[in-house]
């Protein structure tokens, strides 16, 4: 069964129509990448699945069963992560405090609780260790380098076992080496049995580590194949409109 | 020169640029040198140590016992700041509010009727007991900081704005509600337990040595310590950081950012209200003109013990050793002989001095 199922979704702005009958099928341990020009409706697609806000029409599912979110807190109790493209991570925390931001964990006797730095220490350590990151948790998250701060971004994600992790433009602002390093994070997700939907710019980066590709222009889908039978010529062609539909 | 090579010479540039990981975890003394308060301890330590040994008025008890009490009132409202500058806000209303609060607790205290109070009020006694006056100063406190709070983090003004407003509108309630008069005239019974609250020692101990403590001061200690658990130890407090450093990544993980921003600013009203409650106790009046322009020496304690403006940044202890600083400077001023107007050149440069010492060390932290 499908992990993820959008059926027929629409979302409009006033007159603007970001995303017209949208179809997309994602299956558990599958990397979906979703590619397009700037304005094609990836982030309005990206921000659906996370309940940033409700589609004007369509039907998501997850499991099978349909679901309706109007906050990202609803969408990440039915199992959806997110990683946003500017991160949103807090500069001025260590690693570990970032991970668990809003979800601490804590110890304490009775009603008194307080936070128990040690554990989340620990555990942030397990989960770097875990995607083979050199992220050291107690390190402030400022001098951190681009391919650090994604770590502890995807590690945030593998708190609560999601189902499904949205990783809008991961690689966009780092360096040629440390895009490696958020590959090799993508697949270690994927081993994971987790649906990842990678929303990218990078034609390698896709090809690098997605099974499936799906196209947008103008907020309609032009295409959904496997890598395996698509080229980057083909993917081009399609992004820019000089193949309509493959 | 081949791609590979160019590759690894990049590598390295880039490995020089980005020292080891082990570099960056800080030791113990790194992390206390690179601590703003403790530069400012040290600062206050030299001070006290100069002046004791030029002026031996300076190292008496009794002025001990004065300093520390004179700072404690300033202090509390420094505390109170400290979450709020976290947060990347600033509250220039804790002053007015210090106002309000000791005209509130006056009119309570007062032993003649309030002609615009209805009758069963001035009849009974219980509206003139000194735990209410203690009860209404910061019930009017809270007030003052939930519409501060409310207007900030609902309906999304600037701070800036809000308590610049709140700073005018709440001065003029309290010089209203008073009708420009000053209140000293006090049910004595009741004012007596209200005097002792702000005037006493030692919460009536008597302490070991002879030692004298102000109550203010007392206070003082305990609230920096609580604050200072609190931001440590508590999801509250590290919200608070989260907002400061990105408001949208907290809101983005589920952070409750409006509700402890308007908890933030209920605190911070809170502690001002404190303030003039401990004020109008140790001076035995209220007035309306009580706390003016103390918002800045507030804020300018938080700032020079280490709180950062933009947000992100600040500690209960930085709040604590940034007034003590600022009021042993006026006191040695003071016992210099230096004019009393000067001292304001002084806390002045202070602040910019502890401004710049900041862009310093975030230069470095680049």
């Amino acid at each position: 069964m499908p992990v993820l199922e959008l059926q027929g979704i629409s979302k409009h702005f006033g007159a603007i129509h970001a995303l017209t009958e949208v179809d997309m099928l994602l299956e558990p341990g599958e990397a979906l990448g979703v590619m397009g020009d700037n304005g094609a409706g990836k982030s309005t697609l990206v921000k659906i699945i996370a309940g940033n806000f409700p589609p004007t029409g369509g039907e998501i599912r997850i499991e099978g069963q349909s679901v309706h979110f109007s906050k990202p807190v609803e969408a990440r109790e039915k199992g959806i992560e997110i990683v946003y493209q500017d991160l949103a991570l807090c500069d001025n925390l260590s690693a570990a405090d970032n991970v668990f931001l809003g979800r601490e964990i804590k110890s304490g006797i009775g009603p008194i609780r307080w936070l128990n730095h040690a554990a989340m220490v620990k555990r942030a350590g397990e989960l770097f260790s875990e995607l083979k990151s050199e992220t050291r948790p107690r390190h402030l998250v400022r001098q951190m380098s681009g391919g650090q701060r994604q770590a502890v971004a995807i590690a945030r994600t593998r708190l609560s076992n999601p189902k499904i992790v949205l990783m809008d433009e991961p690689t966009a602002a780092i360096s040629v080496r440390q895009v490696a390093e958020v590959l090799d994070l993508i697949r270690r997700l994927r081993d994971h049995g987790i649906g990842v939907v990678l929303i990218s710019h990078r034609m390698p980066d896709v090809f690098a580590v997605c099974d499936r590709v799906m196209v947008m222009r103008r907020g309609r889908k032009v295409a959904d194949k496997m890598i395996k039978d698509s080229s980057p010529e083909e993917v081009t062609g399609l992004i820019t409109g000089a193949i309509h539909v493959a | 020169m081949s791609l590979e090579t160019q590759a690894s010479i990049g590598q390295e540039i880039a490995s020089l640029r980005d020292p080891g990981l082990d570099a960056r975890e800080k030791t113990f003394i790194e992390r206390v040198f690179a601590n703003q308060a403790f530069w400012v301890t040290i600062a206050l330590v030299v001070m006290c140590g100069v002046m004791s040994y030029w002026q031996p008025v300076f190292a008496t008890e009794d002025n001990f016992f004065n300093i520390t009490r004179n700072f404690a009132f300033i202090g509390v409202m420094a505390l109170g700041m400290t979450p709020v500058i976290i947060t990347g806000g600033i509250d220039l209303s804790v002053g007015s509010t210090m106002g309000l609060v000791a005209i509130v607790c006056g009119l309570v205290l007062l032993k003649q009727p309030i002609h615009y109070m209805p009758g069963w009020w001035n009849a009974a006694a219980w509206t003139h007991s000194w735990w209410m006056a203690l009860m209404l100063g910061l019930t009017a406190g809270a007030i003052v900081g939930w519409v501060n709070g409310v207007l900030i983090a609902y309906v999304g003004l600037p701070p800036f704005v809000v308590t610049l407003g709140m700073l005018s509108a709440v001065r003029s309630l309290a010089v209203v509600l008073s009708e420009n008069r000053m209140l000293y005239d006090f049910n004595p019974n009741q004012a007596a337990t209200f005097k002792q609250i702000g005037g006493g020692e030692n919460f009536g101990f008597a302490l070991p040595g002879g030692l004298r403590l102000s109550n203010p001061f007392l206070i003082l200690v305990i609230l920096t310590l609580a604050l200072g658990l609190v931001l440590k130890m508590s999801s509250w407090g590290r919200h608070v950081f989260a907002i400061g450093g990105n408001e949208q990544a907290a809101n983005l993980t589920g952070v409750p950012v409006r509700r402890v921003k308007v908890q933030a600013y209920v605190l911070c009203s809170l502690s001002a209200a404190l303030a003039a409650i401990l004020s109008v106790g140790w001076s035995g009046s209220a007035n309306n003109s009580l706390g003016q322009s103390y918002e800045l020496l507030a804020i300018a304690s938080a700032v020079i013990g280490g709180a950062n403006l933009m947000g992100g940044e600040g500690t209960a202890y930085g709040a604590f050793i940034g007034s003590a600083l600022i009021f042993v400077i006026r006191n040695s001023l003071l016992m210099a002989g230096v004019d009393s107007n000067w001292q304001g050149l002084f806390v002045g440069a202070f602040i910019v001095l502890a401004v710049v010492l900041e862009k310093v060390r975030g230069r470095r932290r680049e």
